[in-house]
């Protein structure tokens, strides 16, 4: 069974160490996406895996195998890279053969595992073209059928999406899913792109400075973020963070930001007792927002701001009030946006055991 | 010729006044004119005395002995040019310069072969895989390519001694191989060094073979670069005197010494009309190569495209 595993890797360039120590590993047919800004150490590791660059120290086991000291192409591997790099001077077909060509397999053998990544592609009209002669989204696909011929059970993709525009990124999304789905590999998927994190993966592992922040699935990054810079990282319109103090009364624990504003934190699952005065970081997703002006059953807390701008990004829009040195911004239905003006005094309302709380000094989840 | 190109301008110029005025305005600024006299000067450099080279070598001695150099024959005949191919002396061999001729191809051939094979794969191995101490040898090999001949002329005959091929058609062909190889590496090397790193990485995962890769995937996309190398390489042997003179045996010199101990004739009077046939003869082949090589040197241009 493919479980690939990395055990306590070192990566250091000429004595500065990219990765220190790192520790992940991922089930057989699990989708695992790598997720990180630029320089986070994701693409490096996604390197070591492949066997392009050598490992300091450490260990890397695909099944139980060690491949660490392994060549490419004994790795058992196939590679999407985000340029696609197709061999310029080979038609498609080429570039498909080519792939099996470290595999030493007989004649039919290739020409039948050639028409069947042609078939599940369909690129089967394209395969006699030179890759210059192709569109974005075909190289796209040509490139993931070179890795798919090699009927690898670990596929890595590095960030294969980054070079498509907007429509055609979501159809590739997909039909890496639905290939997922059908062909069930191991995948391993670099992108710094959370939408298509959020969207493919089975499990998240969110990178910053070389360091994993959060390993989990999509639901558990995004609800209950390990620590603060996966909840700034994860989420579009950010979620809003401000520093704040614990302040407990009446039994109960509430949090009050240093610009006044008070939030109940009664339905916090601490997972240490709160102590009165600590000081915390409170982040607030935008979606979880009431309307504006309305009521709202339980609220926990309530912001009356005015408002400096709306923003409409198609099916969503999201209101931003101005909030002591910085914004607030909070989920509208578009159809109230219009309904907005700048300069307003909006009233918003947050509903209970949605906030999420960090240490101020940390950073870490509470 | 040139002039007529100048004249041809300045009809453009007109022809274009009516509707693009400030391009009218650009074309007749002292400076362009200063620009097109400086071309038609430098054309005339070189075009005269090869028009004399031409003119001469058509006609026939009494003619030439008027002296009106510039003058076009009044017989136009390739005698000249018949005697210096198949008769003309040389030393004490009188066969012509075809001798010369064919000794220069099977000195270039091999020469060619091996030097930019050599280069041409040391050239991949430095620039796409990691060669430990690559940084160093590169270093030397770029110190090596400002050596001159001259001063490692005499170990280079000792060796070529050594290795029993001084004085032969392989003794010079080798030497010009080794003399070659440090700036067509530097070439290819920086060719190579372009090709995108994900390209090498995928054939790496997919084949892992130095030799697979390089012929599969590299050769197929050194077109341009292999061209640009041909033509460097094959003026550079064909015009060659020093390494010929020295390296070549009795019988196995170069079209180019042939052509200076046919024109070098210290008896009898000299023949302007053969010497100058036979210049041209040796000057043609690389000009012939270049127009042809040229062409698809263009071609591999426009069908190349390799950036996706």
């Amino acid at each position: 069974m493919p479980r690939v595993s990395f055990e306590h890797i070192v990566k250091s360039y000429g004595g500065l160490n990219v990765l220190d120590d790192l520790n992940l590993s991922v089930e057989h047919g699990e989708f695992l996406v790598l997720l990180g800004p630029s320089g986070c150490g994701k693409t490096t590791l996604l390197n070591l895996l492949a066997g392009l660059t050598d490992v300091t120290d450490g260990r890397i086991m695909i099944g139980d195998r060690d491949v660490t000291d392994l060549d490419p192409k004994d790795r058992g591997l196939a590679m999407v890279f985000q340029s696609y790099a197709l061999y310029p001077t080979k038609s498609v077909r080429g570039n498909l053969k080519f792939g099996l060509s470290a595999a030493k397999l007989p004649r039919e053998e290739v020409a039948r595992r050639v028409d069947w990544a042609a078939k599940l592609l369909q690129i089967e009209p394209l395969m006699d073209r030179r890759p210059s002669q192709l569109s974005g989204g075909q190289r796209q696909r040509v490139a993931i059928g070179r890795a798919l011929v090699k009927h690898a059970d670990v596929l890595l993709f590095d960030e294969p999406l980054s070079n498509l525009d907007a429509k055609l990124r979501t159809e590739m999304r997909l039909e890496i899913m639905r290939l997922h789905d059908e062909l069930n590999p191991t995948v391993v998927y670099v992108t710094h792109d959370q939408i298509e994190a959020m969207t493919m993966a089975t499990r998240i592992a969110v990178m910053n400075g070389g360091v994993i922040q959060q390993f989990g699935t999509p639901d558990e990054v995004y609800e209950r973020p390990a620590n603060l810079f996966v909840a700034g990282f994860i989420g579009a319109p950010a979620m809003n963070l401000r520093q704040g103090r614990i302040a407990k009364a009446d039994g109960g624990v509430a949090g009050v930001f240093d610009t006044g504003e008070r939030i109940a934190l009664d339905d916090y699952a601490f997972a240490r007792a709160p102590q009165e005065g600590a000081p915390i970081v409170i982040g607030l997703r935008p979606e979880h927002f009431g309307a504006p002006n309305a009521p709202l059953d339980g609220a926990a807390g309530r912001f009356e701001l005015p408002l400096q701008h709306t923003e409409r990004t198609g099916s969503d829009a999201t209101g931003y009030l101005h909030w002591g040195d910085g914004l607030l911004s909070h989920r509208v239905e578009p159809g109230d946006a219009a309904r907005l003006r700048p300069g307003d005094t909006i009233s918003v309302a947050f509903p209970r055991g949605k906030a999420n709380l960090f240490d101020a000094a940390s950073g870490e989840r509470l | 010729m040139t002039q007529l190109d100048v004249t041809e301008a300045a009809a453009g110029a007109t022809v274009i006044r009516g509707r693009a005025r400030a391009r009218r305005r650009r074309g007749l600024t002292g400076r362009s004119i200063a620009v097109l006299v400086f071309l038609t000067m430098c054309a005339l450099f070189f075009c005269v005395p090869l028009y004399v080279v031409l003119t001469t070598s058509l006609k026939t001695m009494e003619e030439i002995r008027q002296g009106q150099i510039f003058a076009l024959p009044e017989t136009w005949t390739f005698e000249a040019w018949n005697f210096a191919w198949n008769e003309a002396c040389s030393g004490i061999t009188c066969e012509g310069l075809k001798v010369g001729f064919w000794n220069s191809v099977r000195i270039l051939v091999p020469s060619l072969i091996l030097s930019i094979s050599l280069a041409m794969v040391t050239g991949y191995a430095l620039a796409l895989w990691e060669v430990r101490w690559a940084g160093t040898f590169l270093f030397l090999l770029f110190l090596c390519a400002f050596v001159p001949l001259q001063i490692i002329m005499f170990p280079l005959i000792a060796i070529t001694r050594t290795m029993g091929v001084y004085g032969t058609i392989m003794g010079v062909a080798v030497v010009h191989s080794v003399m070659a190889m440090p700036v067509l590496t530097l070439i290819f090397r920086n060719f190579y060094k372009d090709i995108p790193r994900e390209i090498m990485n995928a054939a790496i995962m997919d084949s892992g073979s130095f030799w697979k890769i390089f012929v599969e995937i590299i050769l197929p996309m050194s077109g341009n670069i292999l061209i640009v190398v041909l033509i460097l390489q094959i003026t550079n042997v064909w015009n060659d005197y020093l390494v010929g003179v020295t390296f070549g045996g009795f019988n196995t010199q170069p079209m180019t010494v042939n052509l200076a101990n046919m024109v070098t004739v210290s008896t009898g009077t000299a023949t302007y009309n053969v010497d100058m046939a036979a210049a041209l003869l040796t000057a043609i082949p690389p000009l012939v190569i270049y127009f042809m090589v040229g062409k698809f040197f263009v071609a591999g241009i426009t069908a190349g495209a390799i950036k996706g």
